[in-house]
């Protein structure tokens, strides 16, 4: 069995847990012995990719008369993005193409017809471009390899895997990560949404990674329900724990929140919480680690709750600190509005961080031994910490069966549900076709 | 002739209300009056009133042929007197047909036979007495909490005065032995033991409304066959369930209520068997062997031991703190605090913290308030928390008394 897939990061350059779960599913799948060709926009050349076949869609050229890709072309030079829309802006590049082409020349009158597109990867101002652009790059990455089947991450990539499933005539799979519900509450993008619906309803099957996002694929999306299989992630075995793990300098308990500060991520009921235990708890302090656009909101609300003492930000943190973060924290909370997996309370149980989670995210179908709340209830998510600062029996049930629950989530099953679906959706496609 | 013991437990928790750590020191009130009221109504309507009124029925037409037992924990005497008094009034209408025999067991359906001998005594003596007032006489066996038994429990009920007491039939203490027969302890051989036939008993407890089950639809025909084919030499076969199996476990749709109706006629039908209660098999019956129980067995799950409600770490650290209050709690003399004390003493506090069924929880969540253990732990040690608040302040308050006392006295 041999995949095309397309991703939009790979690790070590991520920015969310997209790259990372692209990464662990992938590896799985070499293991079921699938393989495995990975499209990305961009390589920076020290990907971790051990065995996979990476291609860099940046190194593909493309002929830009060809009719088929104008659709995309089109649009290109009048789709917006909104701003709101990816907060974690890295740095934007422009194209001369582009510029071209919003000046007004036709493609025609382009000097270049055969040209390679230099993505920039990320998540820039132009990513609806580079959206449109690598659809037109699949087409021409489709032409050139062999595989069976086409297995397309997230909206970004969707376009792609539709194209290059029209090129070769090969079902394809679409994996949902991450709804725009998701990503941007209500308040949705259109131009995405339609694209993530296009997606799902060109695919013959959807991965969702938790049953909460299957039921928003099913209902907020109308894709039919008996396509839409749940996938739960899994999550890497810890790497080496580095040594020189920080020895806590204060006594008082620490209660961290480590995420993006958006508001999928319900920052703003960590603090409600936080505020409720601090009026009877005196030695413990909250942490808020992260960045996001809500942050100026959050520390606004922090110092008028007169709390600022004992409530820090950090900013974003990064590999390193996350651990020693973990290191030092008693409790950890993710309090997400949406979370479709979740991964992080993950890394925290098994760094024996007990960790009280949303019920609104997938991760909370998975997992027994953490302690689950209504993201709204603020109430719940205070006593919840309280207890696990007051009641020792808890803390320690959470060390003796937490990590051992957590090594058991492990990316091989996902990967072995993932392949038989591969088998599934090209044994039908084989079907159809030789009728 | 064999004999068949029909024995019923009724039981009922005082549930809790959610109880937020802000809420300590506060008026907040530790138990769910609502869904207390709530669960205990529907149950007298789905169970207890119905199941009573057939009972009654089979005991009119057969008279003193037909003879059941039954247990009932004083909390769930305590909610029929607050929610439900016409319960009562028709288990006083089963007592007084004098086929009916009442046991004794802990007031608070409480684990107290394992940590406290005194408060176990205290909680067995209010039942005693409460079963007197209602029933008109004092029991005469003993059935504790979740049929746990031990030597020592054994013991520690003989000092009490019961001859007789229930237990599981527990396939790692019995080995070969039939549970079929009288047993008595070894600790001390005059307390005779009762055993449950836990195959039996469960066919229709558990398995009843199980249509995976190959022997399903359980007709009373079938199980009283089945009773009839236990070995010629067994004396008596121990029928121990919930009483909510009937009606409320399982549903009236699955026809519980038509087996309970027909199931003694058919018994005498068959010619060689009876009915007899506890009591009665205790005057009737020599031991056969005497068992010994070094560690406490329990009707609870396949293993039959204590693990439902205790040995994890959230169990073991309530277990702990609840009796660490009991000599403050009692010193305070205060009847409210030492009533709620009890309440939290019931055995199902601690089941709803079991983490053994995050495989195979179905039967466990049907009965468990709480989403999780954890949550069930969080809210138990809560309200605990602030009993020792309570007790705590009134200590103060107490020795402020005495203290002024004194210096007026001076």
């Amino acid at each position: 069995m041999n995949v095309l897939m397309f991703g939009w990061e790979f690790p070590p350059h991520i920015s969310g847990g997209l790259g990372t779960a692209c990464y662990g599913l992938t590896r799985a799948l070499m293991k079921t012995g699938t393989g495995i060709i990975f499209v990305v926009p961009r390589l920076f050349g020290d990907e971790e990719s051990e065995q996979i076949r990476l291609v860099n869609a940046s190194d593909i050229t493309v002929d830009i008369r060809d009719e088929v890709y104008k659709s995309h072309w089109d649009k290109i030079s009048y789709l917006e993005i909104d701003s709101t829309l990816l907060p974690y802006a890295t740095d934007d590049e422009y194209y001369r193409i582009v510029e071209q082409l919003e000046s007004g020349k036709s493609l025609e009158q382009l000097s270049l017809h055969s040209r390679k597109f230099n993505f920039a990867g990320g998540y820039g101002k132009n990513l609806m471009e580079e959206v449109r652009r690598y659809a037109i790059v699949a087409s021409a990455i489709a032409q050139q390899h062999k595989f069976d089947v086409i297995h397309a991450h997230d909206w970004l990539t969707y376009l792609a895997g539709i194209e290059a499933s029209k090129a070769s005539g090969k079902p394809l799979v679409v994996h949902m990560h991450a709804t725009e519900f998701d990503r941007s509450g209500e308040n949705i993008n259109q131009d995405v949404y339609q694209i993530e619906k296009t997606g799902m309803e060109a695919a013959d099957v959807v991965i969702a990674v938790s049953n909460l996002t299957r039921n928003v694929v099913i209902n907020r999306y109308g894709i039919r329900p008996e396509k839409v299989i749940t996938v739960h992630n899994g999550v890497e075995p810890q790497k080496e724990q580095s040594k020189l793990m920080p020895q806590k300098q204060i006594n008082d308990r620490i209660v961290t929140f480590l995420g993006r500060i958006t508001y999928q991520k319900g920052p703003e009921y960590f603090i409600e919480a936080a505020y409720k235990v601090m009026q009877k708890v005196p030695d413990v302090r909250f942490v808020m680690a992260g960045s996001g656009d809500l942050l100026p909101r959050m520390i606004r609300r922090v110092a008028a709750l007169g709390m600022a003492t004992r409530f820090h930000f950090t900013g974003f943190l990064k590999g390193d600190d996350v651990d020693r973060m973990f290191g030092i924290s008693d409790v950890y909370v993710m309090p997400s509005v949406s979370e479709p997996f979740g991964i992080s309370p993950l890394e925290a149980m098994r760094s024996n961080v007990p960790v009280i989670i949303s019920r609104q995210s997938g991760v909370a179908e998975v997992l027994n031994h953490a302690l689950k709340v209504d993201y709204w209830d603020v109430n719940a998510m205070a006593d919840a910490i309280y207890g696990l600062l007051h009641y020792p029996a808890l803390p320690s049930m959470f060390r003796s069966h937490g990590k051992a629950e957590v090594e058991l989530i492990k990316w091989d099953q996902a990967g072995t549900k993932v392949k038989n679906i591969y088998q599934q959706v090209v044994h039908a496609h084989t079907q159809t076709t030789s009728k | 002739m064999k004999s068949i013991c029909l024995y019923f437990q009724v039981h009922q928790p005082f549930r809790l209300a959610t109880y937020r750590f802000f809420d300590m020191g506060t008026d907040h009130p530790y138990f769910d009056g609502y869904s207390n009221r709530f669960i205990m109504q529907q149950v007298a309507e789905k169970c207890y009133l119905p199941a009573n009124n057939i009972l009654l029925g089979l005991i009119g037409k057969f008279g003193k042929d037909f003879r059941v037992s039954f247990s009932l924990s004083g909390l769930a005497i305590e909610q029929f007197e607050r929610y439900a008094p016409e319960v009562l009034e028709s288990f006083q209408k089963l007592a007084a047909t004098g086929s009916v025999e009442f046991l004794a067991e802990t007031w608070a359906h409480s684990l107290a036979s394992l940590k406290s001998r005194g408060e176990f005594r205290e909680q067995v003596r209010i039942h005693e007495k409460k079963m007197k007032e209602l029933f008109g006489k004092k029991p005469v066996t003993f059935r504790n909490t979740e049929l746990i038994y031990s030597n020592e429990i054994g013991e520690l009920v003989s000092e009490l005065g019961y001859k007789t007491m229930l237990t599981e039939g527990a396939k790692h203490i019995l080995g070969w032995k039939s549970p079929n027969l009288m047993y008595c302890s070894a600790s001390n051989p005059k307390l005779k033991l009762l055993l449950k036939n836990f195959r039996l008993s469960d066919d229709i407890a558990f398995r009843f409304s199980d249509r995976t089950w190959s022997e399903w639809p359980l007709t009373a025909d079938k199980f009283t066959q089945w009773i009839t084919k236990t070995d010629a030499r067994d004396e008596v076969v121990n029928l121990f369930m919930d009483y909510e199996t009937f009606g409320e476990h399982q549903w009236a749709e699955t026809g519980i209520f038509e087996f309970l109706k027909v199931f003694p006629g058919l018994v005498f039908k068959s010619g060689n068997m009876n009915f007899k209660t506890p009591s009665q098999l205790s005057a009737d019956l020599q031991p056969a062997a005497p068992l010994n129980v070094p560690y406490p067995i329990s009707w609870a799950d396949e293993e039959r031991d204590l693990t439902a409600w205790l040995g994890n770490e959230m169990q073991d650290e309530a277990f702990r703190s609840l009796y660490q209050l009991e000599s403050k709690v009692k010193k305070t003399k205060d009847a409210d605090l030492i009533k709620r004390w009890r309440y939290l003493q019931a055995s199902d506090h601690f089941y709803y913290m079991c983490t053994k069924w995050f495989s195979d929880g179905d039967v466990h969540k049907y009965f468990n308030p709480y989403s999780s253990p954890y949550d069930a732990f969080i809210n138990y040690m809560n309200v605990l928390s602030d009993l020792g608040i309570r007790v705590e302040s009134q200590q103060k308050q107490g020795l402020r008394k005495r203290t002024a006392k004194t210096t007026a006295k001076a």
